[in-house]
């Protein structure tokens, strides 16, 4: 097969030329340069830096929060899904809106605002307190910046398959006698499964990397309520340039495994949408 | 029409009970209430609630005020340079046939999946005191770490992706045949360009550039990195939030604040405005596809 197949639309070589210099100078460039500075240490030392006890704890409490935050949105994200999609309600235009906030509001000011809701003298705070529930400069107060910043993943990818579901196939299980319940899990669900597991990866991986939300709720106590990022953020800022390094080389291969495991799901999901056809 | 359809379909079989509707409906609406709703409130409350002179104050400070301009800035270089690159990508992906197209499709996405803390870090890795060409910018005396250069080098890479992958599926379905024909009746490639294919792709064009303009101005963690915080010179809005609040200058920090919520909101009403034109559009070209049969 020849590199490109042949076609009477012009400027293919100066449009593939250009994106290819952009995306090297932006994007490949740099991220070798990351790798091109972690080759300078030896195995030993960048296996004892990034396995040092401190680091691990932020591994434990990134990787741990992001995952219950990507659950709870699993479930929340299915039923805002469900409602905007079955349900008529007043309103509705606005809150299918509203549902990309996460998405359009700068993180930092998510986590001013919510560091500032569940201080312990704060609006959702206080009352939490009373009953002994602390959320912000604990690890609940990251799960909960998580699952704010996370939640529009299940939501727009459940979304557009329950619109496209046909009805006759709920009508055809109803007419053979099955419940609602039994129509939920053995038609509905099996239907909405791959955007599920593609909106709960979108929305762990997003976890993964957050940053802004994070810092002004968590407190950043070593080994409590560290964030992977901000080990980052603190080796730089003492110039330990290396160190610095070999973490991210850590984060950037977990978010290059994850992104090869979302587009499986799409092409998975694709294909089976797709015979459905 | 399509509430219409699914009316029609809303027969007993096919929905619940009322009361699990209420209470799914009431649910739904609950959380969202209280994890988005609230939070979007609070920032202007606590924006507003000492009166509108401490709020006036507090944006038109100078270093606020260098802050906004500062992130404009960004905005307005960042923006275009990720225009161009979507178009032509999306111009190359979607139109022709050629090796390795899938993995450049990967590789365009590559900068969502990675940590805005790292996106950061390689430009300082590259241009820092320490990094591959800090030397020889130290020796000609050009700054990009710490520096307005700096920060657009990493906002254009968190905002890289926008624009290419709302193009790419979009050229994708519109395929080639309206181009061929203006080729064919002897347009040049520039004017097929401008007269055909921008006029198709507007709307996905401007929904793109909406998502990226609120990162853009909204990013923090990449910049955050990158700019050395230093007030009235290499602080965007986010940067000059944080600093505020660190400070314990509630308030101020709010008030800050509340502009990036407000742009937030712009950029939802706008989004929904465009998803609307898009329908639109849709339902106008099924029509005169019907017509034309």
């Amino acid at each position: 097969m020849k590199f490109k197949q042949s076609s009477v639309l012009p400027g293919f070589n100066l449009a593939l030329g250009y994106s290819l210099l952009y995306l090297s100078l932006i994007v490949l460039l740099p991220l070798t340069a990351l790798f091109a500075k972690t080759m300078g240490l030896d195995w030993a030392t960048f296996w004892a830096i990034v396995t040092e006890p401190r680091v691990v704890a932020t591994y434990k409490v990134t990787f741990g929060a992001s995952l219950i935050a990507a659950l709870i949105n699993l479930f929340v994200g299915m039923l805002i899904a469900w409602v905007l999609v079955r349900y008529p309600f007043p309103g509705k235009r606005f809150i299918d809106a509203l549902v990309d906030l996460p998405f359009a509001l700068p993180t930092a000011v998510a986590g001013i605002a919510l560091a500032t809701l569940y201080a312990p003298n704060g609006l959702m705070g206080e009352p939490l307190d009373k009953l002994g529930i602390k959320v912000a400069f604990t690890p609940l107060g990251i799960v909960l910046a998580l699952t704010f910043i996370t939640l529009p993943f299940v939501v727009r990818t459940v979304q557009p398959v329950l619109e496209d579901m046909e009805r006759e196939l709920e009508e055809a299980a109803s007419s053979l006698g099955a419940t609602r319940w039994q129509i939920f899990s053995k038609v509905i669900l099996p239907t909405i499964f791959p955007a599920l597991l593609t909106g709960f990866t979108l929305a762990f991986a997003r976890a993964i990397g957050e940053f802004g939300s994070v810092i002004f709720i968590a407190g950043n106590m070593p080994f409590k309520s560290e964030i992977t990022p901000l080990m980052i953020i603190s080796k730089l800022e003492q110039y330990d340039y290396m160190g610095a390094t070999a973490i991210a080389v850590v984060m950037l291969l977990v978010s290059f495994g994850l992104l090869l495991l979302i587009n499986g799901l799409q092409w998975w999901m694709a294909k089976r949408l797709g015979r459905r056809k | 029409m399509s509430t219409a359809i699914n009316n029609l379909n809303n027969k007993v079989v096919t929905t619940e009970s009322a009361w699990v509707r209420y209470l799914l409906t009431g649910l739904a609406l609950l959380l969202i209430a209280i994890l988005l709703i609230v939070p979007l409130l609070s920032v202007f409350y606590e924006a507003l609630h000492q009166g509108w002179g401490l709020y006036k104050d507090a944006l038109i400070e100078s270093d606020a005020l260098s802050a906004i301009q500062l992130t404009l800035i960004v905005a307005a270089i960042s923006l275009p340079l990720n225009l161009v690159f979507g178009v032509a990508a999306a111009w190359a992906i979607a139109k022709f046939d050629f090796k390795g197209k899938s993995i450049l499709v990967t590789l365009i996405d590559l900068p969502f999946a990675v940590s805005p803390v790292v996106a950061g870090l390689i430009y300082v890795l590259l241009f820092g005191a320490h990094g591959w060409w800090g030397a020889w910018l130290m020796d000609n005396d050009i700054k990009i770490i710490f520096a307005v250069p700096g920060i657009v080098l990493a906002t254009v890479f968190v905002t890289f992706p926008f624009v290419a992958r709302e193009l790419i599926p979009l050229m994708e379905a519109q395929g080639s045949d309206e181009e061929q024909a203006a080729l064919v009746l002897g347009a040049s490639g520039w004017q097929t360009f401008w007269h055909v294919t921008l006029p198709n792709i507007k709307w996905g064009l401007l929904y793109g550039v909406i998502l990226a303009n609120a990162r853009a101005m909204g990013e923090f963690g990449a910049v955050s990195v990158i700019s050395g915080h230093i007030r009235g010179m290499t602080n965007t809005i986010p940067l000059h939030v944080e600093i505020l609040y660190n400070e314990y200058n509630f308030v101020a920090a709010f008030a800050c604040a509340s502009i990036l919520a407000l742009l937030a909101l712009l950029t939802l009403a706008l989004k929904s405005y465009v998803e609307w034109r898009t329908e639109q559009q849709a339902i106008e070209d099924r029509k005169h596809a019907i017509e034309a049969v």
